[in-house]
């Protein structure tokens, strides 16, 4: 045996191996654009929404401005026109429309039902597909001339008399219709056969029902806006068609299948998040969602009746007193279900022990423009209040206060309540809060005074208006650069959160629900083992840590 | 004759086992049951839409017909329904080879079934051949509105002037009917086509025939569509005017 | 995933019955009958075939009852558009219009 000493040799430092997460399992670029995996599709999607909301945004920044004189001046009447168009097209159909489904829906959806991914990955891929070819192609024929006949493409003259790049748009549109739709069919196959074991429909998340009830609003509804686009295609390059007066055709023909599509869509802009907003409410309020099943029902109740109001954006259009009269008692119908969620979030906030954490600030915030927003809407339901509000800024103000004060406001708390979940990083607790105020203030001071102008007459789609208004729009204008500041703080403090944040742990905000049972970020197959599922949701009031003295 | 009575529990296991090893349960789904339920909730999921996008043009026929009824009959009579119901024939036939097809299929006679499907493929390809030729029938006597239509023919045929941009409006219906009608046909015998080759190669079995099934579907919805065709643009005219 | 398998012979009893129902359809059309009844004689054989080419060919008559609830929305929803759509043609001119109509 040889006597020599051996040299201490240093101890190797053992390496963790990094945890696999859906972020480093695989790396490149093709990793991402030929991924199957519904979390990096869901976040591909943020990135394209993100860029279509700050154009549609920048459009209307311009219009805002033009609109501080009252002789307008800023750009020509037919650019204003192209505008607010743009603006139209491109925050319905490519930021409202897919924002919730496709970014929170698609990352989440799976993880809360305890499944690998959605029923059909590859058509995933391709809805995100025809989003960017359809945005692609939208966005180049708004770019290279525009399109000045508003969102809404009322036939006859979007048929036969703008001069502008109408088809290509509306083609654009018909190819992002697909895009939703297809999300609409994985969404409503996975929740019916991906559910995890024990897990029946009265144990799902608020958000998976809103998303369901969606995703079946799309399915229904978007064939026939696609049909009715084709249809007016058709008609405005062969100058033959359905809509065509000359031909016998109803131009208000147009209006109705449009609106038979468009109203419903406005449900399938609010009802996920409505989901949204039940999620993060019980979870700060430390509470039980209050009136769960009539929560769930009344998300079906607002897809359902959401389908037979759609004439009432036409009641001075030239329709039937007959059918003005039945579609303005449907109207207000359809509020009775919003309403019960009202009630439900606000007896959920009622002695529950509240921390005005972000989401949770966003989603305040939410629950009042919303309900004040719908309130008005029971206003336009009247004939009588509509003859006088119609086409004027009361309309613009009653929508815009449920889609920016109540969707946009739901969306931010969401993507604040899950980004920890989707990083594994906290972001900064003052700048969220901050922007959540700035955000509200903004939006008072952009939307309120376009209630008064609008009663008191101001037309929607003018470039000029009397001076009298002058102050109001002026008001509206400064409020709408406050919320453009609010916008683009999260531009700066959510991926600084991701790179810099607190590690947040798999559920910072100690919230039930399978998405918080795994790790933050989540291992691309969401879940070590499939989850059985033996409780209800939203159990709070058994949450031990808060009992506790 | 059904797989139940042909084999033992014991056979079936060990077949329908074999057939999992060929064919890839997709990573998302526990089972291949699970699968196939998925994939068989998809397509009708997508027919329901597809019964929308039609449905629009069903609802707005209808619409016009409501207000013009006249000079629609007038127009439909003007249809060629011997060429229309024949083609109903074809597809009445070709939805019968295809779920024969499927059937042949779940008793794993994968060779029927092939057959089965291309000649499905083949009625489709022959439907399309068939309209083709009343396509150019139709142009040949001016019912083309906008490219080749003669208002003469039809105030000689007893209508008002008025009533002629009417006849033009329900012949906008056909052509886009048609033609929409048409194209989803086109994109269907792509897919059987391919089905086809698929089970020639013996690709689907017993425990694995969801694509057949799914193309199925889609197959029999293409045929429901021109039941209801043949009668709203064919046949609505033929009674008053003694046929074409 | 056992779902019942229907015989060959009822395939083919299926299709005879379409074919003799698609010429009776174009027989009836020869018939002289009042405008609504004509066409809705038509439309109703189509309906009769349309629901065999379902129930049999689309083996609806095994199918889950999600199956068939998705082929009863997707009819009723299009019946909404129809319906409700009807509403305001059937009622044109009626008695009263919007004020400025």
């Amino acid at each position: 045996m040889s006597t020599a000493v051996l040299e201490p040799q240093p101890m190797p430092i053992p390496q963790t191996p990094a945890r696999s997460t859906y972020l480093n399992v695989a790396h490149g670029t093709l990793s991402w654009l030929l991924t199957k995996d519904h979390k990096r599709i869901a976040l591909m999607f943020l990135a394209a929404v993100t860029v279509m909301f700050f154009i549609g945004g920048f459009a209307i920044t311009i219009v805002r401005l033009n609109l501080m004189d009252p002789e307008g001046g800023l750009v020509e009447a037919d650019t204003y026109n192209r505008l607010f168009t743009l603006h139209g097209v491109v925050m319905v159909w490519f930021f409202l429309v897919p924002v919730v489904p496709s970014v929170l829906g698609n990352f989440f959806l799976p993880m809360m039902i305890g499944a690998k991914d959605l029923a059909m990955p590859r058509l995933n891929l391709l809805s995100f597909y025809l989003y960017m070819i359809g945005a692609a192609w939208t966005l180049y024929a708004m770019l290279a001339g525009g399109v000045d006949t508003g969102w809404t493409f009322y036939t006859p003259y979007s048929t036969h008399s703008s001069h502008y790049n109408v088809v290509p748009t509306m083609i654009g549109i018909v190819i992002a219709g697909f895009s939703s739709m297809f999300t609409g069919l994985n969404f409503v196959v996975t929740v019916h056969w991906m559910r995890a074991p024990g897990l029946t429909w009265f144990r799902l998340p608020i958000f998976v029902w809103t998303l369901y009830a969606t995703s079946l609003i799309l399915l229904l509804a978007t064939p026939v806006l696609a049909m009715a686009l084709l249809l007016a295609v058709i008609e405005r390059l062969w100058q033959i068609g359905i809509f065509d007066p000359a031909l016998g055709g109803d131009a208000l023909l147009f209006q109705h299948l449009f609106w038979f599509y468009s109203h419903p869509a406005v449900y399938v802009m609010i009802l996920p998040g409505m989901g949204v907003v039940s999620e993060i409410i019980p979870c700060f309020a430390r509470k039980k969602l209050f009136g769960y099943t009539f929560v769930c029902y009344s998300s079906f109740g607002i897809a359902a009746l959401g389908f037979l109001v759609w004439a009432h954006h036409m009641f001075v259009a030239g329709i039937s007193a007959y059918a003005a009269l039945i579609f303005s008692s449907l109207s207000f119908l359809v509020a009775v279900p919003s309403a019960i969620k009202v009630f439900n979030w606000t007896a959920t906030l009622y002695k529950g022990s509240v921390a005005f954490e972000t989401p949770m600030l966003f989603s305040l915030g939410f629950v009042a423009l919303f309900t004040a927003g719908g309130l008005t809407g029971l206003f336009l339901a009247c004939l009588g209040f509509d003859m006088h509000v119609h086409d004027t800024y009361f309309v613009i103000a009653h929508f815009h206060f449920i889609m920016v004060g109540g969707m946009v406001m739901a969306y931010m708390g969401g993507l604040h309540y899950w980004w920890p979940k989707i990083t594994g990083r906290m972001y900064s607790q003052f700048w969220s809060r901050l922007c959540a105020i700035i955000l509200f203030v903004g939006f008072f001071f952009t939307f309120l005074p376009q209630f008064i102008v609008g009663y008191n007459g101001m037309p929607r789609r003018y470039h000029r208006y009397v001076p009298e208004f002058q102050v109001w729009n002026v008001m509206s204008t400064a409020g709408a650069s406050i919320l453009g500041v609010g916008y683009v703080l999260p531009l700066v403090y959510l991926p600084l959160g991701f790179k810099y944040g607190k590690l947040a742990g798999p559920n910072p905000w100690r919230a039930t629900g399978l998405e918080w049972q795994t790790p933050s970020p989540p291992p691309k197959d969401n879940f070590e083992q499939t989850p059985v599922v033996l409780r209800d949701p939203y159990l709070y009031h058994l949450d031990k840590a808060q009992n506790e003295p | 004759m059904s797989l139940d009575t042909l084999f033992t529990d014991n056979e079936r296991e060990l077949f329908e086992y074999s057939m999992l090893k060929r064919h890839r349960l997709e990573e998302q789904f526990e089972n291949l049951e699970q699968q196939t339920h998925a994939a068989s909730t998809a397509m009708w999921v997508f027919l329901a839409t597809e019964v929308m996008f039609f449905g629009t043009l069903f609802v707005t026929l209808a619409i016009y017909r409501l207000l013009y009824g006249e000079a629609f009959e007038h127009a439909s009579s003007r249809m060629n329904w011997i060429i229309g119901g024949t083609n109903t024939i074809v597809l009445l036939i070709s939805s019968c080879t295809i779920v024969l097809a499927l059937h042949f299929t779940r008793l794993g006679q994968n060779r029927k079934a092939a057959w089965l499907l291309a000649t499905t493929a083949a009625l489709g390809l022959l439907f399309l051949v068939l309209k083709g030729t009343e396509y150019y029938g139709d142009w040949r006597e001016n019912l083309l509105p906008g490219w080749k239509f003669d208002a003469h023919e039809w105030t000689r045929g007893g209508l008002s002037e008025d009533q002629v941009p009417h006849v033009k409006l329900f012949l906008v219906f056909y052509w886009v009917m048609t033609a929409f009608h048409g194209l989803h046909v086109t994109g269907g015998i792509v897919a059987v086509g391919i089905i086809a080759v698929l089970a020639a190669r013996g690709h689907f079995s017993p425990a694995y025939y969801s694509p057949v099934d799914v193309v199925a579907l889609y197959w029999h919805f293409v045929d429901v569509v021109w039941i209801f065709l043949l009668p709203m643009l064919y046949l609505s005219g033929t009674h008053t005017l003694g046929g074409s | 995933m056992a779902e019942p398998m229907v015989s060959v012979r009822t395939y083919l009893i299926v299709l005879a019955a379409l074919i003799v129902l698609t010429i009776a359809t174009v027989a009836i059309s020869f018939v002289p009958l009042e405008g609504a009844w004509h066409i809705g004689a038509g439309v109703g054989i189509a309906i009769v075939k349309a629901g065999l080419v379902g129930l049999f060919f689309m083996h609806l008559i095994h199918s889950p009852n999600l199956i068939r609830l998705c082929v009863l929305v997707a009819f009723m929803w299009l019946g909404i558009l129809g319906v409700l759509s009807f509403s305001d043609y059937l009622t044109r001119g009626e008695f009263f219009s919007m004020p400025g109509h």
